[in-house]
């Protein structure tokens, strides 16, 4: 299994998985490999009864996962809404391993997603030579995710088509996908369901329409909720990629973490920590995503450029190219920033200098 | 005096299935009299029960003289206390409350307070909503706790002001109603009172005592009370009820201890002189305190389990429903459908028989608001809370607000009349100031007693009145009454309610500084940064600015700490500051029209604030200049501000007219650029001679369509000057080719001649060192 690049969540945490089962003896929806409330341990981690320990693969509210199962269970459809690295599809990916022990049935949204990836496409070669047939259709991971009671997920929904997200409405609200070609129609088993992930700063890429967004429940996924808990999402991911990338370790850098931390938190949000001073919100996302990549880059600089330590001018220019997306809205609110909040702050000289340094 | 004639109704504050039971177990009882947990004070108020009493009311009881000492009792429909009120009355049936009067509690939390700070902290069930501490929404908060010196509430506490919720919580629900429902109201048939009964009775013996020996004394006292009253109830009557939290019933029932040893816990206790009345409420402020100590976050949600008999999850996002459409949201019944499926599957999920509040609200959020807080914030605030105001009739007595007006018009001398009086202040005399004071107060309340009148003569301690009494003010007090029990409560909340966009604020805060209510002024200020923040309008800011400046500079003369609104000025120049440059490049010339008077207002009142300031402001104004699309206008304009700020010499200023005069866009541009720098004053035309040249010359080589066209321009700038200017102006101007020489006639003055002259202006200067 250490061969592969990126083994899916299934591969992975089948250990994990088979505890649970053994162990589980809660009422099961129709198809569904683990109980409700065993789908929620595995996404939130914990200790089973046997003493087995659970790792957690989603940090945050137990609510909003538990509402998320709750969906599933309902079958109705679940929309996982959020800005870009709130871990949606992370999130996605773990619920269909958890629930039908499979999560390779997956749409990639783009815009040039076209019918066949939702319902079904042909083998010309057999089309032409035995006529329409069962044999030459190929169905789509939603069609086989209906004719085994699965669940199949749709990357970035909003970014396909119109007209494609709309083939959905039938096959959600009929549970089935008429084939007219072949005078019949795929009826879904018991237990399949869709979990789509879309990205609400998206707006209006291909918003979806009234009908079909009925036929979803919808969750916000949040950005994280302390610091404190972003700051170690950020540190653990920084030194798994760093690894990867074969940089020297971030040792000391916990303290610059936390800064960009801090930064993009204020920003985000409109208010400083101490609740003090309102700030305006920039354009951009600012997202937890973002942040490891501000602190991996900076890490970078340090080591190829610098003497290895990370400090507030290998962040900086980071932190400002994140922050301005927009070059008259968003510097006028980062000079705002680093004049009312930066420089007030007696132990930011060094990232206060450098930061005008970069803007100047 | 049998026990087969008392029934102990142990309640939930404000527990909707309480309120059902208790009126279920009076009709079933049928008591000749009821005795409420409250303070004895309100017998007599027992009367308007029935006479156009709404609730949600609360009953008040304060200190005569000194109103910021007060207790409320709030009352929604849906609280035990209420029906059983009701009940009573509409049966004829005698009504006593049983707890310990308000005059003691309100005396021993004074002098306890006073004596030893340790032993009796503030007691929950008292909250005084003071203003200056404005009262917390309570989202989780079960107690009404305010004071900040007090601990947050914790589960000891609880265990006492809402054992239901304790039990409740004990059993896995998040929702002590719901529990209720479940497992008390489920059963149908059997009393659920005897039940909780028994329940606390073991919960008294095994909880925690209170983190005080003074909360334990209290309690004591409070029970000794209720025992006393229900002796006297039963001595001669047949059957009596008693409806009080349910952590006190076991304290009532079985065999009373002697009531010798409940009068001496009650002998010698201080009493101070109050008064009680009712007064209208809002489901809002239940939430936030209340007088049983147990405040409950979503009164809409508790009415609604009050008033629905079955179906309560269906009814419920029935409701929200028709909340969203009513916000123009598309919510069908499907959705509720949906909704109701979800919270259902999420309390199985749970573990719970029944979906509750947590439910309800996460499955509204999934299903019929996309996932959207702020769409949820509706449900929250017009289900959840659900807001409602009680009316209280004309006839019941006098509000303390009211009260504490009449007081203070008596000590300052003014009679409430309805004739028209003129008053001329003299700020300086204490009487006059506090005369004022109250007037700008009742102003912020909306009682208009005193306006303002102009004031001839100079000098800022003068301020001229005419106060002319009302009777329809008497409704404007009630209304105001909401906000305060004192006149000076009432106008520091009133001026922090509601708060507008950034010039409301500013206009608050020159208010709060004229009222004398420095109370306010840290909520305004903070409202004030967080507006500044958001504003994207530079004007609006600059707008703001100079007003904000001057306040904190002379709104001293009331002797107010003003240095706050220093700090908020500077921050808001800094944003001033940052926006700037984005802010004036590219202006259309009628929109740089409308700019210049702030940017002008900004320069004349930085000064006042700090040299720090002002650099930044010069500074910035550089940074402007130095972009190549600043319109003429404000080009013209900041750099003569620049000159007169002494930031740049006369050499750089003429370069700056020379170069607009030569290369600016067009020649509508060119004047306008001269327009900014000459407005204003014509010193500096009639003194330069190189800029006069300038200008001469520039004028002189227009083409005659060009002329006509910045004539008008010319005069808006120069027609602005005095008579005596414009005369100098045209003697310069008819000498100009004459005195060809370069200097300056300034250079040449004969300063030896002048010595002594320049003497005698050194000495009237107080001798500094000119």
């Amino acid at each position: 299994m250490t061969e592969l690049m990126r083994p899916h969540a299934e591969q992975e945490h089948a250990e994990e998985l088979a505890a649970i089962a053994r162990v589980d003896d809660r009422p099961k929806p129709p198809q569904w490999k683990l109980s409700p409330w065993a789908v929620v341990t595995y996404v939130l981690g914990g200790t089973l009864d046997d003493g087995t320990e659970i790792s957690p693969k989603y940090v945050g509210s137990r609510r909003l996962v538990e509402t998320a199962v709750a969906t599933l269970a309902t079958d109705r459809a679940l929309l996982l809404l959020g800005v870009p690295g709130t871990a949606k599809s992370w999130l996605s990916e773990h619920l269909a391993a958890a629930i039908s022990g499979s999560s390779t049935l997956l749409v990639q949204g783009t815009a040039g997603t076209p019918e066949e990836a939702v319902r079904y496409g042909w083998n010309y070669a057999r089309l032409i030579a035995e006529g329409p047939s069962r044999a030459a259709l190929v169905p789509s991971p939603v069609m086989v995710a209906m004719e085994s009671g699965a669940i199949a997920r749709i990357e970035e929904l909003t970014r396909m088509p119109s007209d494609v997200q709309d083939a959905l409405i039938t096959i959600l609200s009929e549970k089935s996908l008429p084939i007219p070609e072949l005078g019949g129609e795929v009826q879904a088993m018991r237990g399949f369901n869709i979990i789509a992930t879309a990205n609400d700063r998206d707006r209006g890429v291909n918003e979806l329409s009234s009908a079909l967004r009925r036929r979803f429940n919808t969750v916000v996924l949040p950005v994280p909720a302390t610091a404190e808990e972003e700051v170690r999402i950020v540190v653990r991911r920084v030194a798994e990629l760093g690894r990867s990338l074969d940089l020297p370790p971030a040792d000391g850098a916990e303290a610059e973490i936390r800064r960009v931390v801090t930064v993009f938190r204020e920003l985000r949000r409109g208010v400083t920590e101490d609740g003090k001073t309102s700030l305006k919100i920039p354009s951009g996302t600012l997202s937890t995503a973002e942040a490891i990549s501000v602190v991996t880059n900076g890490l970078a600089l340090a080591s190829h450029f610098g003497d290895g330590v990370l400090r507030a001018g290998d962040v900086a220019s980071g932190i400002v190219g994140s922050v301005i997306k927009d070059p008259v809205a968003d510097a006028t609110l980062w000079q705002e920033y680093l004049e009312t909040v930066v420089r007030e702050r007696g132990d930011w000289k060094d990232f206060y200098r450098a930061a005008r340094d970069e803007v100047r | 005096m049998t026990d087969a004639s008392l029934r102990v109704l142990g309640i939930r504050h404000h527990g909707p299935g309480s309120a059902r039971a208790v009126a279920a177990a009076l009709a079933a009882h049928d008591p000749d009299i009821v005795l409420i947990e409250g303070p004895p004070e309100a017998d007599a108020l027992v009367q308007w029960v029935g006479r156009g009493l709404q609730p949600p009311v609360a009953l008040l009881s304060y200190v005569v003289g000194d109103p910021t000492r007060a207790a409320y009792w709030p009352f929604a429909v849906f609280s035990p206390e209420w029906q059983a009120l009701a009940w009573a009355v509409q049966h004829h049936r005698e009504v006593r409350f049983m707890d310990l009067p308000a005059a003691v509690t309100l005396a021993v939390r004074h002098e306890g307070g006073a004596k030893d700070p340790e032993t009796l902290p503030e007691d929950p069930r008292f909250d005084t909503p003071d203003a200056s501490d404005p009262p917390e929404t309570g989202s989780d908060g079960d107690l009404g706790y305010e004071n900040e010196d007090s601990a947050p509430p914790s589960e000891r506490d609880q265990v006492r002001t809402d054992p239901i919720a304790v039990l409740a919580r004990t059993a896995g629900y998040d929702d002590p109603e719901r529990w209720w429902d479940d497992v008390v109201e489920a059963r149908h048939g059997i009393d659920p009172f005897d039940a909780i009964t028994e329940a606390m009775a073991e919960l008294r013996q095994y909880a925690p005592p209170p983190r005080t020996n003074g909360e334990q004394l209290h309690q004591n006292r409070r029970e000794a009370q209720m025992r006393t009253v229900l002796r006297a109830a039963m001595r001669d009557r047949e059957r009596v009820a008693v409806v009080c939290g349910a952590w006190h019933a076991p304290a009532l029932v079985g065999k009373l201890p002697p009531a010798s040893q409940d009068a001496k816990l009650l002998r010698g206790l201080p009493k101070a002189k109050v008064a009680t009345t009712w007064v209208p409420w809002t489901h809002s402020r239940l939430s936030a305190t209340s007088g049983y100590g147990a405040g409950i976050a979503s009164p809409g949600w508790y009415q609604h389990l009050f008033h629905a008999s079955d179906h309560v999850v269906e009814r419920w996002f029935a409701q929200v429903a028709r909340v969203l459409r009513r916000h123009d949201l598309p919510v069908s019944s499907a959705h509720a459908i949906e909704a109701t499926r979800l919270a259902e599957t999420l309390a199985v999920m749970r573990g719970r028989p029944v979906a509750g509040l947590d439910e309800v609200q996460e499955a509204a959020l999934a299903v019929m608001c996309a996932g959207a807080e702020p769409v949820l914030a509706f449900v929250t605030n017009d289900l959840v809370i659900g807001e409602q105001l009680g009316t209280v009739p004309d006839e019941a007595p006098l509000v303390p607000l009211d009260a504490d007006l009449r007081q203070q018009a008596k000590s300052l001398r003014l009679p409430i009349v309805p004739e028209a009086k003129d008053l001329v202040l003299d700020l300086r005399k204490d009487n006059d100031r506090g005369k004022s004071r109250l007037l700008h107060r009742l102003r912020i309340l909306g009682i208009p007693w005193g306006k303002t009148a102009y004031v001839t003569g100079t000098g800022t301690f003068k301020e001229a009145w005419r106060v002319q009494w009302q009777p329809e003010f008497a409704v404007a007090i009630v209304v105001a009454s909401g906000y305060g029990t004192t006149v000076e409560s009432a106008a520091t909340a009133c001026l922090i309610a509601d708060l507008g966009p950034l010039s409301d604020i500013t206009a608050r805060i020159e208010q709060a500084l004229l009222a004398d209510l420095p109370a306010a002024l840290p909520a305004l200020i903070t409202a004030l940064d967080e507006r500044a923040a958001h504003e994207a309008d530079i004007a609006q800011l600059m707008e703001a600015l100079p007003a904000l400046v001057r306040s904190q500079r002379y709104g001293s003369v009331r002797g107010t700490d003003t240095s706050a609104l220093g700090t908020v000025a500077t921050g808001m120049l800094a944003r001033v500051v940052a926006g700037l440059p984005a802010a004036i490049g590219g202006l259309s010339p009628e929109a740089a029209t409308d700019l210049r008077p702030h940017l002008d207002a900004v320069s004349g009142t930085i000064g006042l604030l700090s040299d720090a300031a002002k650099a930044l402001w010069l500074d910035a104004i550089r940074h402007v200049l130095e972009r190549a699309d600043v319109p003429g206008l404000l080009g013209g304009r900041l750099t003569r501000t620049l000159l007169d700020a002494g930031e740049i010499e006369n050499m750089e200023a003429r370069a700056a007219l020379s170069r607009a005069l030569s290369h600016g866009p067009s020649v509508i541009e060119r004047a306008a650029f001269a327009e900014g720098f000459l407005a204003g004053s014509a010193l500096l035309l009639i003194h330069d001679r190189a800029i006069l040249t300038l200008v001469d010359a520039w004028l002189a080589e227009l083409g005659p369509d060009d002329f006509t066209e910045v004539l008008p321009v010319l005069r808006r700038a120069l027609g602005a000057y005095n008579k005596p200017e414009r005369r100098a102006l045209a003697d310069r101007i008819s000498v100009l080719d004459r005195e060809a020489a370069p200097n300056e006639v300034e250079a040449d003055l004969p300063l030896d001649e002048l010595a002594e002259a320049l003497e005698t202006v050194r000495l009237l200067l107080g001798g500094a060192h000119v």
